[in-house]
């Protein structure tokens, strides 16, 4: 099950090695991104996702809220 | 739509997945640097200022009037225990005569900003519809501060390249 973290937390895991994916659509991910974020679309995450990020790492995602 | 990724990653495989679910929205309201083509635009939480004066339902309208006139303002955000946006009292609110609390004489359910929105959208928007100030909060409606229509036109004016 995935883990709701909060800002504290997301700084604390990006400093020990987590990747940042973030899951909005291009053109707001090109205007601005958490530092050191990649950009996998929500719908470019299929199995094949494993070329862009290591599954034995930590991974966070986020988009711009939970609104 | 970050819940859903997370829940996908899971399915394929990928045991340790976090949902950063406040996002970027919740980063760039806590003023931490971003990247990319826009990361130096002046945004509702970049130009809004952070130290305003706020009240709660039940205080006294009288005193909240006095406390804000004092620090040189005119508008006071009433909002709740977690800081959460109630309502605005503006120089007309506060103005109003009789005991009465700044719940009972506030606008409930003022329009507010997003922090990540750029000001000159924002600036626009405030001039169209006349609004001297409006509340920035997140997504959950707790406040980050107040943009001032002048900070803001003046914000969007340098970024349009005119002089300061």
């Amino acid at each position: 099950m995935p883990t709701e973290i909060g800002r504290e937390d997301a700084q604390q895991l990006i400093a020990a090695g987590a990747q940042l994916v973030e899951v909005l659509p291009k053109k707001e991910f090109d205007e601005q991104h958490l530092p050191g974020a990649i950009h996998i679309p929500l719908r470019q995450i299929d199995p094949g996702v494993g070329a862009s990020l290591a599954p034995e790492r930590p991974v966070i995602v986020y988009c711009w809220d939970s609104a | 739509m970050s819940a859903r990724a997370a829940w996908r990653l899971e399915s394929l495989g990928f045991g340790r997945v976090y949902d950063y679910a406040a996002g970027k929205s919740d980063w760039m309201a806590a003023g931490l640097p971003t990247e990319g083509t826009a990361a130096d635009r002046p945004s509702a939480a970049t130009v809004a200022r952070r130290e305003v004066p706020t009240c709660h339902l039940e205080e006294s309208l009288r005193d909240v009037r006095d406390r804000v006139r004092a620090a040189g303002w005119d508008t006071c955000v009433v909002v709740n225990e977690r800081r959460i946006v109630m309502g605005l009292l503006r120089a007309d609110q506060l103005a109003q005569e009789g005991d009465v609390s700044a719940g009972s004489a506030m606008r409930p359910g003022p329009s507010t900003f997003r922090p990540h929105v750029a000001i000159e959208k924002l600036a626009k928007v405030m001039a169209t519809r006349d609004l001297p100030n409006v509340p920035v909060t997140t997504s959950a409606g707790e406040l980050i501060g107040l943009l001032v229509r002048g900070d803001a036109e003046r914000a969007a004016h340098e970024r349009q390249g005119g002089p300061s």
